[in-house]
């Protein structure tokens, strides 16, 4: 299959990301659809002259994010349920639930203090619906 | 055993006034590296001993299973190798060459070079002293990939291209490994290059590896950090700072482990991060070289 993605090397972000926005904004405008064979990692290193483990980072993330499916020995396709929106939410909660952890490590703090303050936050949101 | 194309083990080389020091390497089959280096960094002597070409003092060289220098005879029917100082017959063409690789390799693939020579722009009828630089690197070129070698040692493959040949060479460096059981090996200057197609990445200064690693990790554990410090806070104390630049108030760091959490680490301690900026490789490989230096001279 033929790729038109592009990457730029004038563009200051990691080459990985490039290749993810593009495809992320082919399979949302339905360009590249639910199901479809996309290129394997090799041919689209190839294609694009980028190195293989650049392709296959990006291409990890995505399945990460569930808008594509890779099969082993079969190649990838295009998530049948992309379903991003969910899955993008879901993913983003686990990077805070880390940068959480992270910072209470920082600050010293136990696990039930952690879990304590992220309570009072759900308690504080409650309140402001209601 | 034999996903490794290339193996070394504490290789060292004395020369009287250059020493390869304890040299360990791995390079994975089916991936490309590129090893970078100065001029004199020893890049060479670690392709030559490589090739079986320079004996090594110490240390064990295995290059597609085979022990080198031992075994170099069969290992390099399955090895391409162009250095700029491949030689080519002058007077004879490039046909005449492509005849005689043909009659000594027999995985030669007529159609393939055939091709090759398309899309490189070369006519076989020409006499090779009547070649450019960069036509006779693509000679030498075509000459090597033709021969569908599982591993290709390029030494400064892109040196002295110009930029419409340098893709062309890229280009069909890549197009080498679509076929995941073959290996490149290729040795540059030109980070740019190296940073645009290799998957490993080692770095060579004085006769020892000062780095290797897989290309996305390199850039993505390197960054420089922009501060501003407000007027009591010290300078907080970072994880893999290699070097500290900037003035008083206003220091630039450069880490090699960077890690998102850092810059709210550096806001509670009063330093505020004004910018976390990517590196290049070539930024990389200066900053690399520095600070191995300053250590060595310590």
């Amino acid at each position: 299959m033929h790729s038109d993605l592009v990457i730029s090397q004038s563009d200051g972000r990691p080459m990985y990301l490039q290749i993810m926005e593009q495809i992320r904004q082919r399979v949302a405008v339905g360009d590249w659809v639910q199901g479809k064979e996309i290129p394997s990692i090799r041919q689209l290193a190839v294609t694009l002259r980028v190195s293989v483990i650049t392709v296959k980072r990006a291409y990890l993330e995505l399945e990460r994010e569930g808008v594509i499916v890779t099969q082993q020995g079969k190649g990838s396709i295009v998530a049948p349920d992309p379903g991003l929106g969910s899955k993008l939410y879901d993913q983003e909660l686990t990077q805070h639930v880390e940068r959480i952890a992270q910072l209470g490590e920082l600050l010293g703090l136990r696990p039930e203090e952690l879990a304590s303050r992220v309570r009072e936050a759900v308690d504080r949101l409650t309140k402001e619906y209601s | 055993m034999n996903d490794l194309s290339v193996h070394f083990e504490g290789v060292s080389k004395i020369y009287p006034h250059f020493a390869l020091d304890d040299l360990s390497l791995e390079l994975p089959t089916g991936t490309i590296m590129g090893l970078i280096g100065a001029n004199g960094a020893g890049k060479s002597t670690t392709i030559r001993i490589l090739m079986g070409l320079v004996h090594q003092n110490q240390g064990r060289v295995h290059v597609l299973g085979r022990e080198m220098p031992r075994e170099q005879a069969a290992a390099k029917l399955d090895i391409g190798f162009v250095s700029e100082d491949t030689r080519l017959y002058g007077s004879a063409t490039l046909a005449w060459h492509m005849k005689f690789i043909r009659s000594i390799y027999p995985q030669w693939d007529q159609p393939y070079a055939e091709k090759l020579l398309r899309r490189f722009d070369l006519k076989p009828q020409q006499k090779i002293k009547g070649l450019s630089h960069g036509q006779r690197v693509k000679a030498a070129l075509l000459l090597a990939l033709a021969r569908r070698p599982r591993l290709l040692v390029l030494d400064e493959p892109t040196t002295g291209l110009d930029p419409v040949a340098r893709q062309e060479v890229l280009g069909e460096l890549m197009a080498v490994l679509a076929d995941e059981d073959r290996t490149i090996l290729f040795s540059s200057h030109n980070t740019l290059d190296v940073e645009q197609i290799s998957d490993q990445i080692t770095f060579i200064d004085r006769g020892r590896i000062i780095a290797s690693d897989n290309k996305e990790i390199f850039l993505d554990r390197w960054r420089r950090l922009r501060l501003v410090l407000s007027p009591e806070a010290d300078l907080p104390s970072l994880p893999g700072v290699v070097e500290v630049g900037g003035s008083g108030r206003l220091p630039v760091l450069v880490t090699n482990r960077f890690d998102p959490a850092m810059v709210s680490a550096c806001n509670d301690a009063g330093a505020t991060v004004q910018a976390v900026d990517p590196m290049t490789l070539e930024e990389i490989f200066v900053a690399n070289v520095h600070s191995r230096r300053e250590k060595q001279t310590v």
